[in-house]
């Protein structure tokens, strides 16, 4: 089974960060009010605004571009999960918090360099807004290798839990560098990035702070892959049935 | 235990920081927190803050339930907001709180065990969509009745937190009541969703404004003391006469058979409360007393390991540096 007819490759290299984005987004909201101190239930749901924010543009952009009225929230809301985009590592559950943060870790220091790359591409809409959330990804990585810092080099138990937690999304991070004849497509029309050119900077930038957090860098091994084709883990699914249960039960256009 | 306390103060015979307390009430200045106060007052401020203070935090719990569920990327966005300003609010209480001396890790475990209070309307479940809109239009709604007058109470960091907490339940009040507008201009079922939840939320709506002036002991010496401004029942009537004509404009029936204009009196007529209801849910039997301590005090038991972490980081840092 293939994941419904293959799009358009823009559009599917849209909804890859939108997907991203929102998937993401969603999984912080559930941490909105059940955070280790207040501080953080402003902070993870300030990630989570930026992210969902992110994802409304470039599935808007993703939408008008296919031209089948599709908006945001018939994208968001209307596909299944075979028909999602986004990379493995963000439908990993929240976990704890360094579940979470770790994560977030490594997702950030890909997305700022992402982001930056984009910023120069020969399709404008995209290249501002990339320019446009590159500042506010700069923040979240940060912050998040703030945190993966203190609990890196804070006490025993916290150092055990970043440690297991790097362990258990290290086979997430190779998606983020593989590219597929998408990519390949849109670095020839000036739209994309080679992904494997993130690779090197995104490993220097990820080493020193771990090194920084006195945590070692979990050792290579299979990496999984296929969020960006449409293939997911068995996480998404139930991800989608919460976030989309509204829309899909009560008969309405406008909410 | 609390009227016997206002009588020692008074006791005290009027001392000379007394005078001026007293004097600068009459005169509308702020009590500021290096000022004598009598420790009545003080008490009293702690307990009403910090009550507002936990307020805001268990009121994340209600609507937070819906945050993964909303039916538009717009819609979320609103929402994550929104929970977002009430755990804003909570850190400006706290830290009003904090210029009487009080810690707020002390009034979180005051929360945590039980033994605080919080607005009772938390303890009542988010079953659907159209709860959030409801919360919105009436809880927000009502919430800011009671706290506007509160932007001119006698404490100056208490009054000024008002000031800005104000403004933000104002936007939450007209985004919830947004909610309600689409859902009733939407398809039966979205309209039908809207009325079950004002069937749902009406009456412990009306009971936020605490029991009525009869069964108030506390009132007449915090409205002396001008951190209260006016009593439970005319900020009940407020809300009523404010809220009756928005429901007749949302096309909703409020859940209220006895509700009727009265010309001679210039506001709504209302049924009885059910206060036996209120003090039930207040004693701790609501629907969801027992799931909303619950999930505050995970959070705080869960998240000890990263608080601990976060001090011990910051500890080897002083150290190093
Ligand atoms: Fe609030
Ligand atoms: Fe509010």
């Amino acid at each position: 089974m293939t994941s419904t007819t293959r799009l358009d490759p823009l559009i599917e290299y849209l909804l890859r960060f939108g997907d991203t984005a929102l998937v993401l987004g969603q999984q912080l909201g559930a941490w909105t009010g059940h955070a280790p101190i207040l501080e953080e239930d402003l902070a993870l749901t300030n990630v989570a605004l930026d992210l969902v924010g992110e994802a409304r543009a470039w599935l808007s952009h993703a939408g008008e571009r296919e031209g089948l009225e599709r908006d945001e929230d018939a994208l968001a809301f209307s596909r299944g999960d075979r028909e999602f985009h986004n990379v493995l590592l963000v439908e990993r559950p929240n976990g704890n918090f360094a579940d979470t943060l770790g994560r977030q870790f490594l997702f950030d220091a890909w997305h700022v360099l992402a982001l930056e790359q984009l910023s120069a591409s020969s399709d404008g809409r995209i290249a501002a807004l990339a320019r446009k959330v590159r500042k506010e990804a700069a923040y979240h990585a940060r912050r998040s290798a703030d945190w993966v810092v203190r609990l890196g080099d804070g006490t025993e138990t916290s150092k055990a839990r970043m440690q297991a937690a790097l362990a258990a999304l290290w086979p997430y991070v190779g998606e983020l560098f593989e590219g597929d004849d998408v990519d390949a497509e849109m670095v020839a029309r000036g739209i994309g990035f080679d992904p494997a050119a993130l690779r090197e900077p995104w490993s220097r930038g990820v080493g020193a702070v771990l090194a920084e957090a006195t945590l070692v860098q979990p050792s290579e091994g299979w990496m999984q892959r296929g969020g960006k084709r449409g293939l997911h883990s068995e996480h998404l699914g139930y991800l989608l049935a919460e976030m989309q249960s509204v829309r899909r039960s009560v008969p309405g256009d406008l909410w | 235990m609390y009227t016997q306390m206002v009588d020692v103060e008074a006791a005290g015979a009027a001392s000379d920081e007394q005078r001026r307390f007293d004097e600068k009430l009459d005169r509308g200045v702020t009590i500021e927190p290096k000022d004598w106060m009598p420790e009545a007052y003080r008490k009293t401020l702690v307990r009403q803050i910090s009550q507002h203070a936990h307020s805001e935090i268990v009121g994340m719990l209600p609507e937070g339930n819906w945050i993964t569920r909303a039916p538009s990327l717009e819609r979320k966005l609103i929402l994550l907001a929104k929970v977002q300003d009430e755990a804003g609010h909570g850190l400006y209480l706290y830290s009003a709180a904090e210029t009487l001396g009080v810690a707020r890790d002390e009034l979180t475990e005051a929360l945590l065990s039980g033994r605080a209070k919080y607005s009772s309307i938390f303890n009542y479940p988010t079953l659907t969509w159209a709860d959030v809109g409801a919360i919105g239009w009436l809880v927000d709604g009502a919430a800011i009745i009671n706290q506007i007058p509160l932007t001119r109470c006698s404490y100056g960091p208490y009054a000024r937190a008002m000031t800005r907490i104000c403004k933000e339940e104002s936007f939450h009040q007209r985004q919830g009541f947004d909610v309600m507008v689409k859902l009733c201009a939407g398809t039966a079922p979205q309209k039908a969703m809207a009325q079950d939840a004002l069937d749902r939320w009406w009456w412990p709506a009306v009971m936020m404004f605490g029991p009525p002036d009869s069964a108030s002991p506390n009132s007449e010496q915090s409205m002396h003391w001008k951190i209260k401004l006016f009593s439970n029942d005319e900020l009940r009537q407020r809300f009523i006469d404010q809220t009756a004509p928005q429901a007749d404009a949302l096309g909703l029936v409020i859940p209220d058979c006895e509700l009727r204009w009265n010309e001679a009196r210039g506001h709504y007529d209302f049924g009885a409360v059910d206060w036996d209801e209120f003090y039930r849910v207040v004693r701790g039997d609501g629907p969801c007393n027992r799931d909303r301590l619950r999930a505050r005090v995970d959070a705080w038991e869960e998240g000890a390991w990263v608080r601990e972490a976060a001090l011990a980081h910051a500890e080897k840092r002083t150290r190093r540096a």
